[in-house]
């Protein structure tokens, strides 16, 4: 029995478990820690022994879902009302009243971004847009805003500042140095490449400097899925708010499509993008996020539809046409099951034992494997046929680089599921993988026009 | 709050007034307060310990009482409560409207107990 944790350990393990519940902040974990150790102090002055105590004044704290829920009622109407900015709230709304006049402010600012290249004559909307530079440019009018509002908002120091520019120096650059062609395919897969570079850039802001920690990574997946939710909800009720501006204007006689093509729409998705990322920050504790949820719900389905999808090739005997949209809907695939996987572990209680949910998961990785696999083998076929185009190069860059993560989470899972590995392996491994993704994005994004010669 | 023989919802219900008047004995802190509650009431009224500490931060966003860090006796991290003026204008309506229900309460046990006795 030498290895038995000491006290300091177990209330060191009591906080890690209570830091997962995130109605309750790091003071109010201070907080309670203070009383758990007053308790335990009383009970050994009482004659017990320090496992006993610790026992005791855990029990007697009370069970931390029960806490953590009586935590987030509290903290529920604390948010409420800084939602609506109620005027003469405590002095813990000024701090949120501060990062909502951010996001706003920076919202504004980059609705205006989006707006300003037309005073150089590039339209944006009508028949003459320049539709080619406002695609390439269109996340650098927008997240260089995202990475300020978590730099000020996680008080990045100022030494770092610097850091966060070069990210958007280097995106700017490339989009509009490189000498692409009007229907260059180098040129497309840099507009789709360099947004999800400069995302995962952002991190480093997100993370406050930190992006090295694990949990902080953890964190801004979190933070993208919640983000990716929110932003469709905008997306959608500004959608219905453009088509009824549009009906009640042409009643009058008017045609408002200039108006919302050329300004409500450019401007709205710029700021949406700002908003929704404060949406997000401000909900965050609030007892339950929304991606686990449609993970857990979406995670079934999928699996069936795969395990059918193989019973049917099996059946017809069928072999996957290439097409040139395949190696594509193949990778779309891999991206829809990594973020279940995704957003499943990272809602996950890692101390829970395997259960059934994980062998679900395991098999839907599995299934989604042997998926592409058949659809790899077929592609390779065709590469070797026609060669090496930037498009094909990319989508099976891609595609490996799914590949490679979900096979390894398939062998942790079923490891863990073995009870060979504890889950925090599988968590680590996925937040470890994060800047294989950054060097990807980065490397279509900047060497592949050069590669392939701007075509 | 689970009560050992008190009802919830009365356990609930006392929690505010108990907090009040305890912390206008003097600042204190979580603790203290748990432990105080259970000298006053003879350890019949019993909290779950760790649901104190919602309420004392409801309090604090009311402008009830005013939270701040200090340290204990060993030197660790402590945060106490003190009653502002708001709290104890709070504990003084509070006290009297426990005082009329008691009263009331009283009225009505005695009718209850002796129907002769029925005050006039």
């Amino acid at each position: 029995m030498t290895d038995k944790p000491t006290l300091d350990e177990r209330i060191g393990q009591w906080r890690q478990y209570l830091r997962r519940r995130q109605a309750v902040h790091s003071a109010d974990i201070e907080e309670l820690e203070d009383h758990l150790r007053a308790q335990i102090e009383a009970l050994r002055a009482a004659g017990l022994d320090e496992d006993e105590a610790f026992l005791v004044g855990v029990k007697r704290l009370g069970d931390l879902d029960t806490l953590s829920r009586e935590f987030a009622v509290e903290y529920s109407e604390r948010l409420w009302k800084q939602l609506v900015a109620s005027p003469g709230g405590a002095a813990s709304s000024s701090a949120g009243r501060r990062d909502a006049a951010a996001a706003v402010g920076l919202a504004a600012a980059a609705a205006v971004a989006i707006k300003i290249p037309e005073l150089f004559g590039l339209r944006i909307s009508g028949p003459s847009a320049d539709l080619s530079f406002y695609l390439r440019n269109l996340s650098l009018f927008v997240l260089p805003f995202l990475a300020v509002f978590f730099a000020l908002k996680r008080g990045l120091a100022r030494s770092k500042w610097p850091w966060l520019a070069v990210p958007f120096v280097a995106g700017g650059l490339v989009a509009n140095i490189w000498p692409f062609g009007p229907e260059s395919h180098t040129g497309v897969l840099t507009a789709i490449h360099l947004p999800i570079g400069l995302w995962l850039a952002v991190c480093y802001a997100y993370a406050g400097g930190l992006w090295r920690r694990q949990e902080r990574r953890m964190n801004y997946v979190r933070f993208s899925g919640e983000w990716f939710i929110y932003y469709t909800l905008i997306a959608l009720g500004g959608g219905v708010l453009m088509g009824l501006a549009s009906f009640i204007f042409e009643t009058i006689g008017l045609n408002p499509e200039k108006a919302l093509a050329g300004w409500i729409l450019p401007c709205g998705a710029m700021g949406a993008v700002i908003i929704a990322a404060w949406l997000v920050e401000h909900k965050q504790s609030v007892i339950e996020n929304m991606a686990p949820v449609l993970t857990r719900l979406f995670t079934p389905l999928f699996t069936a539809l795969l395990l059918v999808f193989v019973a049917a090739m099996v059946w017809t005997g069928g072999v996957i046409k290439v097409e040139r949209e395949v190696l594509i809907g193949f990778d779309l695939l891999l991206v829809v099951v990594l973020g279940l996987l995704l957003y499943a572990i990272s809602a996950r209680d890692p101390q829970a034992p395997p259960g059934r949910f994980d062998m679900l998961q395991l098999l839907l990785v599995a299934s989604a494997l042997v998926v592409d696999s058949i659809a790899l083998w077929a592609i390779a076929a065709r590469i070797s046929e026609f060669g090496f185009s930037p498009n094909r190069t990319a989508a099976l860059g891609l595609n490996l680089l799914l590949f490679v993560n979900l096979a390894w989470s398939a062998v942790l899972t079923a490891r863990f599921l073995a009870g060979r590995v504890p889950f925090a392996r599988l968590e680590r491994w996925q937040t470890a993988y994060l800047p294989a993704y950054a060097v990807w994005a980065w490397f279509v994004t900047a060497l592949f026009p050069v590669i392939f010669k701007y075509q | 709050m689970a009560a050992m023989n008190i009802d919830k919802d009365l356990v609930a219900a006392s929690a505010t007034p108990l907090v009040l008047a305890i912390l206008s004995e003097g600042e204190s802190y979580g603790y203290a307060i748990i432990k105080r509650v259970a000298e006053l009431s003879g350890g019949r009224l019993q909290w779950t310990d760790g649901m104190l500490y919602p309420l004392l931060h409801r309090l604090e966003r009311n402008g009830l009482v005013k939270a701040f860090w200090g340290r204990s006796e060993t030197g660790r991290q402590r945060k106490y409560y003190r009653l502002t003026s708001a709290g104890e204008a709070e504990l003084e309506r509070q006290r009297r409207q426990w005082q009329m229900v008691d009263r009331t309460m009283r009225g009505v046990w005695r009718a209850a107990i002796d129907p002769a006795e029925q005050p006039v």
